[in-house]
Formats: C-alpha cells, structure tokens, sequence
C-alpha cells in the first residue's frame, strides 16, 4: 500500500507511543524545547494505567529519614538480585530527587510532613522510607498533572490511535503506521524520532493487575522489525492482587503497617524475610505466599492468604488507603476495617522489555548498535533499571525519569538531522494485519484464543517455574498462534471496531509471550522474580548476564549482553 | 458464586448502519457476582463481536467505562450485577453524541478541561526544593484530585443537557482543585473564565453530579466555594 492510500498523512518531529508517565513526561519535554510532538494513545491519555499506581515514587528527598542516594543505589542493586545495570541504577537515583521536585512544581498533590514538605513512607526493600506519595492514587496525580501539563505546552494529542507498525529503513525508523480507532483508517505519521512507551504486557496473565490495555504493542511491534527484547523472563508478580481479580491492593498497605496473615493466623513471613517481614522485596513476598498457599496453608486450604489492616484503625486506612478499602468493599464485599482481605500474587510488572541504552535509544545487538530514530521508555522498555526484580515505587520514577531523559535526546536528535524518506510501502505491514483480520474466513475467536493465553500463564509460568510446566505453555502457545491465522472477527466496520484492535492485541499476547517462555526455559537458574523449582540457587557464574532475544525466520534466537558493575558493588546473597 | 439467567437490554447504534439508535436483548447465563463490564466482555467476546464500548483498568480508576445502567450513571467496572437485579438495560452516558454502541463523543468534554486552564500558574519564585503546603492546604484540593474525567457527572446533569457551552461539573472541578490550591497564581485568569453564564453560574445546584461521581466527589459543594470566591473578590 502506498503512502497516498493512507487516509491521512502527518509529518511531525517526534511521535510518542503511548501517554502514560513515560510518553507524557518525553512529550513535554520536546514540546518545551520546540519541537513538534504528537502523543498517540490507543485510550485517552488519563486512562492510561500508570493511573493504577498506588503507593508512591522514589527518591531519596530525605524529607523524614536520614536517606541518601547511595542507600537508594544499593537497595535498588540488590532488590534487581544483581542483575540491573548499575551505571543506570546510578544515574537514575540521582535524577529521582530533581524529577520529583520538578512534578512538586508543576503541580502534583503530594501529601505531606507536619512542616509542609513531601511526605514519605516506607515500601518493599527499601532501607529507608523513601516513597513520595499522594494518598493511595500516587499514579492518578501524576498522571493527570502530566497530561494537564501537556495540554499547557500544546502537546498534540490523537486520542485513541493504535499503531499497528513501525515504518523504517535501512535500519531507521521513519514514523508509525496506526489506526483511528474512533472513525477507522490507517494514518501515516512520518516523523524523524519515535518513542515506544507503550507500557507493560501483564494482560498475557489471567490473574493480573494490568489493564486491558496493558498488551506489549511496542514490545510486540519491536519484535517484528526483527529488534531484540531484553530480559524478557523477569515478570513481576505482586504479593498482593485482590483475590480472583487480581486488581492492585498497594504495597503501601503493607508499608503503613498491614500484616500477611496465612491460615494458621501467624504473620507467616517471620519464616522468609524476618528482618523485613512484611516489607521484604516483592519476589520473596510473592514466593513465600504462594509457599504457604502450596503447603496447604492458604485460607481454608485455598489458593489466597489475608492482608489483615484492621489493627490500623479506621481513621488511618481512610486517610492512607482509601482507595485500597474501597476496592476490597467493592469487588469482594470485604470491609478492610473490620475484616482481613483475601489477596493472591498477581501478574504485574515487566522487567524485560525493548531492549534500549542509558540514554532510552532503541539497541539492535549485544554491542547496543543504536537503531536510529526509536527510542523506549516506561515499563515497554528495558535499561536495565530493574534487573531480575523491580523495587515498588521505582517504576513511576522510572517512567517519569526516562520520559525526561527520552525527551532531551529525541529534541537534541531532531534537531541534528533530517527528515528522511519513508520506504515505497509504508503501510504494508500494517495493512496485511488488517486485510487477514477483516477478510479472512476463519472460524476463531481472538477472545477464546487470549483466555487459553491466559489461563495457561498464570498456571505454568507464575512465581515457581520449571522445565515440564513450561514446556506445556509454550506448546499451547505454538497452537495458538496457529489458531491466530484463523481468527474471524465479528465487526468489518470502520467506526469503533472494538473487535478488530483486540484482535491485533491477541497477536501481540501471542508473539512476546512466546519469547518470555523461551527466555525463561533458556534460564537455568533462580534470580529475583525467575524462580525455578529445577534450578533453585543463583548461578552468577554462568548466568550473570542479560538475555536478548530476537524473533529470526520464526524461531526465536538469543545473546547475552554483560551486566554494568561497579567494583564497590559486586553480587553477595541476598538477604533480608 | 451462583449462575443467574439474565436479560441485558442494550442500546446499539452503527454509524455506518443504522439511522438512529435501537434496542437488542442479549439473554445469558452468568456468574451471579459479575459486574456489569463482565457482562459486556461476555457478550462482545462470545456472543457478539461488534458491540462497542470502552474499557480499560477494571478497577475504577481510569474513567473509561462511565455508561447508563437502569437509569444510573456508574463506572460499569466497578457496578455488581446484583445492584439491578437480573434485568438490565445499558446505555451510553446520556447528553453526549453517540460514535457507536456505547462509545460516545468526549472531544467536546476534553475541550471544555482546557478552557480553565487546568495546570498550576506559578509567578511566585521557583524553591530548590519542594513549594511548602500545610496538611490543611493539602486537604482543601485533596478530595478534588480524586476526579478521573469519567464524565459521568457532566452526562448527569440537567444544566449540561440543553448548554452545549456549558464548562460543566467536570472542568469546574479542576478549576477548583487549581484554584484553591496554596501554590497557584492564577486563579485571578481562572476565576474571570468561570465567571460567566456558561461557567459556574450555568450550575443550579441540583447534586446530580455529585450522585452519579463514582468517586463520591462533593461536586456541587466545590462549585458553591467558586462562586462564593468570585463574589468576594468582586467585594
């Protein structure tokens, strides 16, 4: 298909994908320094989930501790299980301090100290209470006083685009080909830089905290120019997702005080992480729930253990944890002030994801040659900030941070160079998905195919792995991407095909979860959120290092990329 | 949990089909403690592909499916079956133009946030560090920032309805979440936009919005603090 058959063209400096903290933060940041930027967002930007967050974000402020970012640096290190690059790790503690005072500035609601500062609180492998926060809805302010901010600095802003690929050539990405999901058609933006902030992929789980939306499209689209993924085996399950929904009940619940209570009644992590009980980082959390759930000790012998606040009192859960207290009542009629609420490990965060430099610019190899033009930020993107488990309240700093950091060197890039040519076909890639989706003939479903997805991952690839279980998933998943080929959507219609965009969504589920198993099966060891029950020790000798993986002629092929340490720092058991 | 028969009655409409919006009845089995969003997954991904309607977090945080149940506005996510019972009759926010099914037009409900100027307006000097603000200049725009732009409570009320101009409750809010907050200067620019017979005073304090705001958000009590603000600057 050629550029005229597009329904529409643009030609812009910068496109970001994605309006979330990661998009939003770059978005203004080049918009501040002149250039043109569109956002696109298959929602409309305040429904983007880094509005889901609830806790907090880091920085080491020192506003009610004796914090510093060395403290912040080490307890980053070892909560990543030594795996997270610790330049970045570095470099990112630092930035924390001002990019939490530039949000103060423009505007967010933090909550505060007695003498009017920005208020603190302890969270999961943090050695000192370093989460800023506002309330339970921390994600929700940010997210809103970003976007507000934007429409200030007249970010542009296309509202519910969904890009179904990326344009490049010879090893440039040229702009995105993507959807009106409002009126349907195919749109060109042409531009000179692209920023992937399209957030996490937790939606290939059943039980999750994710959004529907939460598909890996950038992951997805990544993989498809024949990019690699970093680290793709490091999933984090959070210890406590809402029982049977797996919708987020904050670790800040567990900060402010909440105990983990198993059938016995006893605050169970006393066995597991006794220096930091309920506060021990989220992998020990989550394992030592699902132990007690396998042992026999969940609830009633079921699969949940309770989140018990009652000893909080009314008055502090109503002040900290509204939002907390509401879910629980309204999703599983439970009263937090006067009941405990049943809670489970649930599919949460990425820590793997499009492979990309300090600098959040898009790498092709293990050498981290930079693709020119494509850049990742957010969760959609891997550091490697995080290593083999991510500390809460370090990805909202995360995304905010290298939003910004992706932002100076999207402005610095467009301005240095020129727009180039887009290739003959541009939307090519984009229009065989949706020929196939809204021709074929098939007989599938997309839905049916993404709850097997689903229910088969939350099975065989949760917080215990092993060989077997995994080789179960991954032939489910070469099965499903055969069905894929036959999936007939219901809508042929242009306005709101709901049908059709969950359709592409599914074929995204289906294309990195497969890399996720793989990586993880390649894996033999146990490191941060990858457990695995046949190989139960950390194996720094063999696997002290990053996986990428790339998807060649249908198969999916890997390398390994060295892990950034400094001398001051070299791995040790971790403990706490 | 249970399994109930029900009735969901559903008002479509394709823009490339039909001329103006009709009834269907979807008649299901399901689990007696699903909410409303899970009957509308149900139905789009085994029954009926091309049912249109927005969704995301699913746990009443991001705003996207604010639609009309048996006459309430509610965030379907949040909204348990059992609240209507086994009869259902699902619409799209009311007083918006319909794109399709359930989806309806918030263009204009985005475009009225930016007429308050929705972000702080700073000329006092810049600290190094944080803008110092008491807990009880917090607590003046806390439950403000609540709001998510569901729209649920500008689809409620009557004062919206026949005013297409109209600011409405939603971005009046966020006027006064700006307005009242301790580190903003320019609530003089604010107040002047909202001064206005389509601004706060196109409100005539009927609650509506504050009974359909998920959030439980004491919408027309913060619109009352504007205009009382107004007059006394005009003292």
């Amino acid at each position: 298909m050629k550029q005229e058959e597009a329904k529409k063209f643009h030609k812009i400096d910068v496109v970001v994908v994605g309006a979330g903290l990661a998009g939003l933060r770059a978005a203004l940041e080049v918009a501040r320094n002149g250039a043109q930027v569109a956002v696109l967002s298959k929602v409309y930007p305040t429904r983007s989930h880094s509005g889901g967050a609830q806790g907090g974000i880091a920085a080491a402020l020192a506003n009610v501790s004796e914090d510093s970012v060395d403290s912040h640096v080490f307890d980053t290190i070892k909560g990543s299980d030594y795996l997270a690059d610790q330049d970045v790790i570095k470099f990112f503690c630092q930035e924390a301090i001002q990019s939490i005072y530039e949000l103060e500035h423009m505007g967010v609601p933090f909550s505060r100290t007695a003498d009017g500062r920005i208020n603190q609180r302890p969270f999961g492998g943090h050695s000192q209470p370093r989460a800023c926060f506002a309330s339970d809805i921390t994600g929700h302010v940010l997210l809103h006083t970003l976007y507000e901010q934007c429409l200030k600095h007249n970010v542009h802003f296309f509202n519910e685009f969904q890009v179904f690929s990326l344009i490049t050539k010879d090893s440039i990405c040229r702009g995105v080909a993507a959807w009106d999901i409002r009126d349907g058609g195919l749109h060109i933006f042409h531009s000179k830089a692209v920023l992937l902030a399209t957030g996490g992929y937790g939606r290939a789980w059943k039980i999750t905290s994710n959004a529907h939306a939460n598909t890996g499209d950038g992951v997805a689209l990544v993989l498809e120019e024949g990019l690699p993924l970093e680290d793709m085996e490091f999933v984090q399950y959070h210890p406590t997702g809402l029982y049977k929904h797996g919708i987020l009940l904050t670790e800040a619940a567990r900060g402010e005080g909440g105990y983990l209570i198993n059938d016995a009644g006893e605050r169970f992590m006393k066995k597991y992480t006794p220096a930091k009980m309920e506060l021990g980082p989220r992998d020990m959390v989550s394992r030592a729930e699902q132990q007690e759930i396998n042992e026999g000790r969940g609830i009633g012998g079921k699969d949940y253990v309770y989140l018990d606040l009652r000893h909080l009192g009314a008055a502090k859960i109503l002040e900290r944890l509204p939002q907390i207290y509401d879910l629980a009542l309204n999703y599983l009629k439970v009263d937090a002030i006067k009941e405990p609420v049943p809670i489970q490990p649930t599919a949460h965060y990425s820590m793997g994801g499009i492979a990309a430099n300090i600098h959040t610019e898009v790498i092709s190899d293990a050498r981290g040659t930079v693709f020119s033009g494509l850049y990742a930020a957010g969760e959609a993107a891997c550091h490697s900030l995080h290593g083999a488990n991510r500390l809460g309240t370090n990805s909202l700093q995360d995304a905010v941070t290298f939003g910004r950091i992706a932002g100076i060197r999207m402005s610095r890039y467009v301005q240095e160079n020129e727009l180039l040519p887009l290739p003959a076909n541009p939307l090519e890639k984009a229009q065989a998905k949706i020929s196939r989706l809204m021709e074929g003939n098939g007989s599938e479903k997309h839905a049916a195919i993404r709850e097997v997805l689903q229910e088969n991952m939350t099975r065989y690839l949760g917080v215990f792995r092993n060989e077997a279980d995994m080789r179960k998933v991954l032939d489910v998943i070469r099965t499903l991407q055969q069905r894929y080929q036959n999936v007939r959507i219901d809508d042929r219609g242009q306005a709101y095909n709901l049908d059709l965009f969950e359709a592409i969504e599914v074929g995204n589920l289906l294309s990195f979860s497969e890399v996720i198993v793989e990586s993880a099966l390649l894996r033999q060891e146990s490191r941060g959120a990858h457990y695995r029950s046949d190989f139960p020790k950390r194996d720094d000798a063999n696997w002290l290092k990053h996986t990428l993986a790339w998807r060649k002629n249908g198969k999916i092929v890997f390398d390994f990329k060295t892990v950034f340490i400094y001398p001051e720092y070299q791995p040790q058991e971790r403990k706490y | 949990m249970g399994k109930i028969n029900i009735t969901a009655k559903i008002q479509r409409y394709n823009p490339e089909q039909d001329k103006r919006p009709r009834w269907q009845d979807f008649r299901l089995e399901v689990d007696d403690e699903s909410t409303i969003l899970d009957i509308l997954n149900e139905i789009h991904w085994k029954i009926d592909g091309t049912l249109a309607y927005r969704r995301s977090c699913r746990s009443s945080i991001c705003g996207s499916c604010a639609m009309n149940v048996n006459g309430c506005n509610v965030l379907a996510c949040e909204t348990p079956l059992h609240r209507f019972g086994n009869k259902l009759k699902i619409k799209p926010l009311p007083g918006f133009a319909v794109l399709k099914d359930l989806v309806v037009d918030l263009e204009p409900f985005f475009a009225k946030l930016r007429r308050i100027k929705p972000y702080l307006i700073v000329k006092r000097p810049i600290p190094d560090k944080e803008f110092l603000q008491s807990t009880e200049q917090f607590e003046e725009i806390g439950e403000s920032t609540l709001c998510i732009l569901c729209a649920a409570c500008s689809s409620a009320c009557p004062s919206s309805w026949p005013n297409e101009d109209y600011i409405g409750p939603a971005a009046l809010l966020k006027a006064y979440r700006y307005i009242f907050d301790s580190r903003d200067d320019g609530s003089d620019d604010r107040l002047d936009i909202i001064n206005d017979k389509n601004g706060v005073w196109r409100c005539h304090t009927i609650f509506n919005c504050m009974e359909a705001c998920p959030k439980k958000i004491k919408i027309t009590e913060y619109l009352s603090r504007l205009k009382v603000k107004i007059l006394e600057n005009s003292l």
